[in-house]
């Protein structure tokens, strides 16, 4: 038969498919479960870190277990709702359109449940790590914020993924300036949310000092992209009403 | 044997693909920004090219000749699925870096290349060894481009702080350039230039020439 016959060329194309397709999805199935497992574990990490409590050493599983609760909230009411599974938790079936005046984070849709973490320590609460994402330069920069049980008091921030510069924008990832971040403060005396990222370096001596973060040289639109998610994540619209609650001395155990 | 030795070797210098044929430079920007990800993606595209040149090559004798790009194509297309499930697996931080640049290896020309120019005509053997030294040879310029990436752009090697900078406490300033993707295509058009005055066979022969025009003759 030659080659270019037309029984061959079809016999060679339907082979070599069915063979591909048993190998692709072999590969694909098989190495589900670690993928799943690998993606997981990162986010994991990434939420104690956000929460200081990643070291070179830590056991991650074990420590998130001991420490760390997932609970779902409901961003409308600012509510915990403790009947919803955060596991089973997806977000896009219960998210809407934001309007353009709302959305300065650039985010377009927001989900009305999701995931925080309460971190305890003994018995008590006393950090909660929450969920965030906005746009940068390049693309949406998500991370997790941790505040103090007052609601208020900026525990720490991370990334674990976003597409900025490498070493100009891409410098949100490095630990010296997310440490600071430690110790902020979010609100002044009324609501606004005050935080935020400002340009060049923060006078120490300054009174505006408690509620400003050093801002990345060569990356004025990154800076700009994370104070915007901040106002907007921390601000009215989203995490606000929860942690007006927390402010207002409400306990979370 | 020697043309076998010749097969594996020739690629690495004297036929190098990004230097002498000028192909996979696309991803030689993107990926060289530290060492790291460049060894990884050297590491994919060996194995892709390697692989892909094997396969081409068992099938070669019956190949449809209409059909037959669309065939290399969705072997090598299967081969960088399953790489990057691969290293999803296995080196996931790593993969989260090469992002989508995995999947492109499908669209890199010199597996593609290799598999039309090589694999379709020769025997196993030497097409295996033919992928094994296109994918090196590709690798060689990843690596000495990431290493003067992530050197001066960054201070560090593999991540270990080789020039102390001064964000640390250190002396040298990073030169940001080095982090953008001109910086590839100045080391790149660099090393170009140094290979081919080290060999000056590669130097190609001017497509044209200026006609050098006496004043006498224009008159």
């Amino acid at each position: 038969m030659s080659n270019d016959s037309i029984a061959k060329t079809l016999l060679v194309a339907i082979g070599l498919s069915l063979v591909c397709s048993v190998i692709v999805s072999v590969s694909a199935v098989g190495l589900k479960p670690r993928q799943e497992a690998n993606a997981e574990a990162a986010r994991r990490a990434e939420i104690l870190r956000s929460a200081g409590l990643l070291e070179a050493d830590t056991d991650v599983d074990a420590v998130f277990r001991d420490r760390v609760e997932a609970r779902v909230l409901d961003l409308d009411s600012g509510q915990i709702v403790a009947d919803m599974d955060p596991d089973a938790l997806d977000g896009a079936a219960t998210s809407t359109m934001l309007l353009p005046e709302e959305d300065i984070a650039g985010i377009v849709r927001r989900p009305r449940y999701v995931s925080v973490y309460l971190v305890r320590d003994g018995d008590d609460v006393d950090k909660v790590v929450l969920p965030v994402h906005g746009y940068g330069l390049w693309s949406t920069m998500y991370g997790f914020l941790a505040l103090g049980a007052d609601g208020n008091t900026v525990e720490g921030l991370s990334f674990y993924q976003h597409g900025e510069t490498p070493g100009l924008g891409g410098e949100i990832e490095n630990p010296r300036w997310l440490a600071g971040w430690q110790g902020k403060k979010v609100y002044g005396d009324g609501e606004d949310v005050r935080l935020g990222v400002i340009k060049g370096q923060v006078d120490p001596e300054s009174p505006q000092s408690e509620w400003q973060v050093d801002g990345l040289s060569g990356a004025t639109l990154t800076s700009n992209g994370v104070t915007n998610m901040i106002h907007y994540w921390l601000g009215d619209g989203a995490f606000g009403p929860f942690l007006a609650r927390l402010r207002n001395g409400e306990s979370l155990s | 044997m020697s043309k076998n030795r010749d097969v594996f070797l020739e690629p690495i210098v004297d036929n190098n693909p990004i230097t002498l044929q000028v192909l996979g430079v696309c991803s030689a920007l993107a990926v060289t920004t530290k060492l790291g990800p460049a060894l990884i993606m050297s590491l994919a595209l060996t194995a892709v090219v390697a692989a892909s040149n094997v396969s081409v090559s068992l099938i070669r004798n019956h190949m449809p000749g209409p059909i037959r790009i669309i065939i290399q194509m969705t072997i090598i297309a299967s081969l960088v699925i399953v790489v990057d499930q691969l290293l999803k697996a296995y080196a996931y931080d790593i993969s989260k870096q090469l992002s989508v640049f995995v999947g492109l290896i499908i669209t890199n020309c010199i597996v593609l290349g290799r598999a039309e120019a090589f694999a379709s005509n020769n025997p196993v053997w030497p097409s295996f060894l033919d992928g094994l030294g296109h994918g090196l040879g590709y690798s060689v310029v990843l690596i000495v481009v990431a290493v003067m990436r992530e050197l001066f752009g960054s201070g560090t090697l593999l991540g270990y702080p080789i020039l102390p900078t001064v964000t640390d406490g250190g002396w040298y300033v990073p030169n940001g350039l080095m982090l953008l993707a001109p910086s590839a295509f100045f080391i790149i058009g660099l090393l170009i230039w140094a290979v081919r005055a080290w060999k000056p066979a590669q130097v190609e022969k001017d497509q044209y020439r200026i006609h050098v025009v006496h004043r006498t003759e224009a008159v």
